[in-house]
């Protein structure tokens, strides 16, 4: 019997479960020539601003050992241009099609929800929240189970009943437990885990830090036991809660390791740098590793690393 | 695929298992020939590689990017990339340590090039350090076009200083000053090149080299109202056009300064639309600032 690869993710189906990773595929003209975009679950585009934002100054990167910082700054046209432009391209390549959104200020959120509650093709929105809130001391909203609600809440109301929301969670918090399930009180219909961990290098030579915002978002295989951790604890939590899951991924097998832990589907990011056609290797040796372990359907892999010991094995 | 306006990947860019044919130690650096499809006959002197470096298991997880030294179609049909490699960090000093028969995993040809001007003009060529290496074929192309080609190499020290034999057979003139004195005139190109531009009468100027020799030579172009070309060097994690690392404030054509890919809408870039900094802030009037 054939595998069915298919996943659901916030009440939509998709035809498999890996996703391109926001901020790591633009929105999506650049990868086409490389593969077509159908051939993926969805492309969640780079986290869109209300207005065109320069970004950071350069250095915006450093590599480090399995990974990478960057700091870009979100950098984007703005909600408008994106909507004239990126969106209508994307739906003539057929691609299923998860925006993400990214604000400064709660309001901010609101408006964005209510420019993208009638866009048709879409499949579903990515609130990022790992955003500094202007007005709290720019404190990060997904640091705090009320903050990060209050975001995800302003989006549920502007957002109509229509489009599932996902919130993504940032990995820099005591306890990412309580910072998912306030935004799933607050109305997100799923999780993205994990967004990057803050980091720094120092360039030893003009000992100075190397990028120009100082600070920087590791991503890469160097986070990926840290997103394996947090997927596996929320969804431990919130089994009924379903998981965008990412962080490192570079393999089929990487993709299985976070699966196993709670995600229904997998973004790959980082790896995309490294390799344009990384994200359709995945699919494809993730589809293999699920036919090769015996299953007929993915959903059934989905959080299978929970299972009690004396659980009976699938046959 | 791509709409109008919109900058994208050069549509000829394939990735490839290549391998590698040759690998010799010149100076300082290494000269690598790498065996390629026909994608060779699509690649222009300004146009760069992005190589995967480390192997499999690599823990370096970005591809390093590489100007292509030159390009062509063997009598056999084999295409051949050459590129001349300085083993600076651990991801050049990876690929320069792989033997003949090795292979790698390389995207080309990326980014722009060098535009060729219709008319014979006469040209000044400027390169620092390795920077020399797609200034070479450059200086084919524009001396089959019937134009004068002047050259000005510029180093550290004397190994530094990347100019072939058969590289400088469609060359007028060479210079070449070192910091060091150890070759040519001590000094830096920017104290070489006024008298080249006003003995040759030079009219445009094609450079690659570090970003802080290019803003001298972009402030010489501009006062003798020459045009520059350069080839900038700006970080890259991907080369693709995806990941907005290698980001520089550049005058667009609808008269706003963006922040813009140096590797789809560089690494050949107009000197003069380049809003030079090293301050590590975003230039007051940027878009979107």
């Amino acid at each position: 019997m054939s595998l069915d690869f298919s996943t659901s993710l916030a009440g939509r189906r998709f035809p498999n479960p890996i996703f391109t990773a926001s901020g790591c595929a633009g929105s999506g003209k650049e990868l086409s020539q490389f593969f077509d975009l159908t051939d993926l679950g969805a492309i969640v585009t780079k986290s869109i601003m209300i207005k065109p934002r320069s970004g950071r100054a350069t250095p915006r990167m450093a590599e480090t050992p399995s990974g990478m910082l960057n700091s870009i700054g979100l950098q984007g046209p703005g909600i408008d241009l994106f909507l004239e432009n990126d969106i209508p391209w994307l739906r003539d390549q057929g691609a299923r099609i998860i925006v993400s959104i990214a604000g400064e200020t709660v309001e901010d959120y609101a408006v964005l929800a209510r420019k993208l509650r009638h866009v048709s093709g879409i499949s579903a929105l990515e609130v990022n929240i790992s955003c500094p809130n202007v007005e709290n001391r720019g404190q990060v909203f997904a640091c705090d189970p009320a903050t990060a609600a209050d975001a995800i809440s302003t989006v549920r109301r502007n957002i109509g009943g229509e489009l599932p929301i996902i919130a993504k969670l940032s990995p820099d918090v005591t306890d990412i437990v309580s910072i998912a399930t306030s935004v799933v009180s607050a109305g997100a219909d799923g999780l993205a885990l994990i967004n990057t961990l803050l980091g720094m290098v120092i360039d030893t030579s003009s000992m100075r830090p190397k990028l120009s915002q100082k600070t920087g978002g590791l991503s890469g295989p160097a986070i990926r036991p840290v997103a394996v951790r947090a997927i596996y604890q929320v969804h431990a939590a919130l089994p009924k809660v379903p998981i965008l899951g990412m962080g490192g991924v570079a393999c089929g097998r990487d993709a299985l390791e976070l699966v196993l832990a709670g995600a229904s589907a997998v973004s790959v990011g980082t790896a995309t740098f490294g390799d344009p056609t990384a994200s359709i290797r995945v699919k494809n040796e993730l589809e293999v590793l699920c036919e090769q372990r015996g299953f007929n359907s993915f959903s059934d892999l989905v959080g299978y690393a929970h299972r009690a010991e004396d659980a009976n094995e699938h046959e | 695929m791509a709409r109008e306006g919109w900058a994208m990947i050069n549509p000829k860019a394939e990735q490839i298992t290549s391998e590698i044919l040759s690998n010799k130690k010149v100076g300082s650096y290494n000269h690598m020939v790498f065996a390629v499809t026909d994608l060779a006959a699509h690649a222009r002197p300004g146009n760069f590689v992005a190589i995967a470096v480390g192997g499999p298991a690599s823990s370096m997880v970005l591809r390093r990017a590489f100007a292509i030294y030159r390009s062509s179609i063997r009598a056999d049909g084999q295409g051949l990339l050459e590129l001349v490699v300085a083993a600076s960090g651990a991801g050049s000093t990876w690929l320069t340590s792989q033997k003949v028969g090795d292979t790698v995993d390389l995207i080309a040809p990326l980014g722009t090039s060098f535009g060729i001007p219709t008319e014979p003009v006469r040209s000044l060529l400027i390169g620092g350090g390795y920077g020399s290496a797609p200034l070479f074929a450059l200086a084919e192309t524009l001396k089959a076009r019937g134009c004068r080609v002047d050259m000005v190499l510029g180093a550290s020290t004397a190994a530094k200083i990347y100019a072939p034999l058969e590289g400088k057979r469609s060359v007028s003139s060479l210079t070449i000053t070192t910091d060091d004195g150890s070759a040519g005139v001590q000094g830096r190109v920017s104290d070489v090149i006024p008298r080249i531009i006003k003995d040759n009468d030079v009219e445009i100027i094609y450079s690659c080299g570090p970003m802080a020799m290019l803003e001298a030579i972009t402030k010489i172009a501009d006062s003798f109202d020459v045009l520059h070309q350069c080839s900038v060097e700006e970080s890259m994690a991907c080369g693709i056009g995806v990941c907005m690392t290698c980001v520089l404030p550049v005058l667009q054509d609808d008269g706003t300064i963006r922040m813009t890919r140096t590797c789809i809408d560089g690494p050949v870039m107009d000197g003069s639309k380049v809003t030079w900094t090293t301050s590590r802030e975003i230039p007051e009037g940027v878009w979107g600032k």
